[in-house]
């Protein structure tokens, strides 16, 4: 009967834990924001957030690219498609793979990041002063992560995938001698705003929502201890890297389904 | 010297039949106390019985089960965020870590609730800072990060953040462990001063029962979910109650047992 019982005690716990997550983002996106303080937080952790993470997001987005145009192009001049090629790089990495890529490779290293930062200015008593100090700290810490967090990673995807295309130019044409100009001209043709860019973009943002959603509840929730930190760290990476496989798969049957 | 009754009259700080409990376990079982004005009253008893949780109540960052804590007149857990925010800016709190922002310098720390609180040009903010680094000592150091400062000058910083704004209330959280003597003497000091020159209400949480003697103007022990003694440092020595006196003097035996509550030694050993 243990099972019975600790089910419902995680399921219990599950939906708690939503709860509080969204008290959280609504203490800390719903008050009315002080611009003049407001803006340089927000600029600041942008730097923090995703300046930061451009070496990582530009060079993954660089090598998926390639093998990409390598992993394509054996395929495609079986068939002698081989000029298709810039379309096919250019799909994979607008509709799936820039988004989800760019989400996993954030989790990693902002999410983490956000997570032990909260998690640790909760163990020093900064948040529990700022409160003294008649500071809210979901408006003071959480807000600008948050709006940093969904700011920058579609600005991230954008560039992931563009970087990415360069990468499959550089091995489809500079390297396997496919043609420069059908590389671009079907890539024009096939690629459309609305249907491909527009619904990369979309599943970016949602990716971004949640992923730094998550981050900073695991932080403001942990449990103030070394392990406490640690754990909520793991989760973060865990947790928002499911929910982006997770959601990606609901997104692309609602855009991409019919 | 006695408890002055005018003390006793306008008191900053009131908790009536406060209860609070965690869960189960019940923290404070009906307790009250008084605060009164401009003078430092200490309370101590042994560690774990939630002598921090007793400032956070006051600071309104948790709500009792039943009972009124009153500060300067309102009643913290009846008010409205707003409200809630408006009194906690006249009050503060030394915390025992410190709790200074690690991404900022020692300046900017003590600056910082200015600039969240008032529109005041930077170079009077600048006048301000450095008249309260002054005060604790370390105007010579206000361009230290956090982690370049000694424990106790960190703890020296945060006092001085925390009068950054002349509260009319401050709560030490055991503004005393892990001091060096030196440490320890000037921080006694400090804390006297501050009282007396800024007519500060002073609440202070220890256990370091030689140095709180030193300073406060009203003591409470606390022990097991009440209050077990209040008065003067004077009344409480000739205090006749067992508790009182175990506490003061730091005996190992007496109505607070050494050992946690455990089966007899030989039974425990017998069963390996």
């Amino acid at each position: 009967m243990d099972w019975i019982q600790n089910l419902g005690k995680n399921t219990i716990e599950r939906f708690s834990a939503i709860g509080r997550a969204s008290f959280m983002l609504f203490g800390a996106i719903v008050a009315k924001p002080n611009l003049a303080k407001g803006f340089p937080l927000f600029v600041k952790q942008v730097y923090v957030i995703g300046v930061l993470s451009l070496v990582i997001i530009l060079v993954s987005g660089l090598f998926i690219g390639m093998v990409l145009a390598l992993q394509g192009y054996t395929v495609l001049v079986d068939y002698g498609a081989e000029d298709s090629l810039g379309q096919m790089v250019s799909l994979s990495l607008l509709r799936e793979l820039g988004p989800v890529v760019t989400a996993l490779l954030f989790a990693g290293r902002a999410g983490s990041a956000l997570t032990a930062e909260i998690g640790l200015m909760k163990a020093t008593e900064q948040l529990t002063s700022l409160e003294m100090m008649a500071v809210d700290p979901l408006r003071r810490v959480i807000a600008p992560r948050f709006w940093a967090g969904v700011f920058s990673m579609p600005i991230l995807a954008m560039l992931f995938s563009s970087v990415g295309i360069i990468g499959g130019h550089l091995v489809g044409v500079e390297w396997l001698g496919v043609d420069q100009g059908s590389f671009w001209s079907i890539m024009q043709a096939s690629v459309q705003f609305e249907g491909d860019i527009l619904n990369g973009i979309i599943k970016s943002i949602v990716f971004a929502i949640v992923v730094t959603w998550i981050a900073i509840f695991r932080g403001y929730d942990a449990i103030p201890t070394s392990e406490g930190i640690s754990r909520a760290t793991t989760q973060t990476v865990v947790q928002s890297s499911l929910a982006v496989l997770g959601l990606d798969f609901v997104l692309t049957a609602l855009m991409f389904g019919s | 010297m006695n408890i002055n009754k005018t003390d006793f009259e306008s008191p900053h700080v009131e908790l009536k039949n406060v209860t609070f409990s965690r869960g189960e376990r019940v923290i404070y079982d009906d307790i009250s106390m008084v605060f009164p004005k401009g003078k430092i009253t200490a309370i101590m008893g042994p560690s774990g019985i939630g002598k921090t949780t007793l400032l956070r109540l006051i600071g309104g960052q948790l709500y009792p089960d039943s009972g009124d804590i009153i500060v300067s007149g309102q009643n913290i857990p009846k008010l409205s965020r707003k409200e809630l925010y408006a009194v906690r800016e006249k009050m503060s709190m030394l915390f025992q870590s410190g709790a200074l922002f690690t991404e900022m310098n020692v300046f900017d720390n003590v600056a910082f609730p200015i600039r969240e609180h008032t529109k005041l040009p930077e170079d009077i903010i600048r006048t301000m800072v450095l008249m309260k680094l002054e005060a604790v000592g370390l105007r010579g150091a206000y361009e230290l990060m956090p982690n370049e400062l000694s424990g106790g000058m960190a703890r020296r910083a945060a006092l001085a953040r925390s009068i950054a704004l002349d509260p009319e209330l401050i709560m030490y959280d055991e503004p005393f462990v892990g001091q060096d003597p030196i440490s320890m003497g000037v921080l006694v000091r400090l804390i006297r001063n501050l009282n007396t020159s800024l007519n500060l209400t002073s609440i202070v949480v220890s256990h370091d029962v030689k140095e709180v003697m030193g300073i406060a103007d009203y003591i409470y022990i606390m022990a097991d979910k009440r209050v077990i003694g209040y008065g003067t440092k004077e009344q409480l020595l000739e205090s006749d109650s067992p508790l009182v006196q175990q506490f003061l003097k730091g005996l190992a035996d007496g109505p607070v047992p050494f050992h946690y509550p455990a089966p007899s030694i030989s039974q425990d050993l017998m069963q390996g």
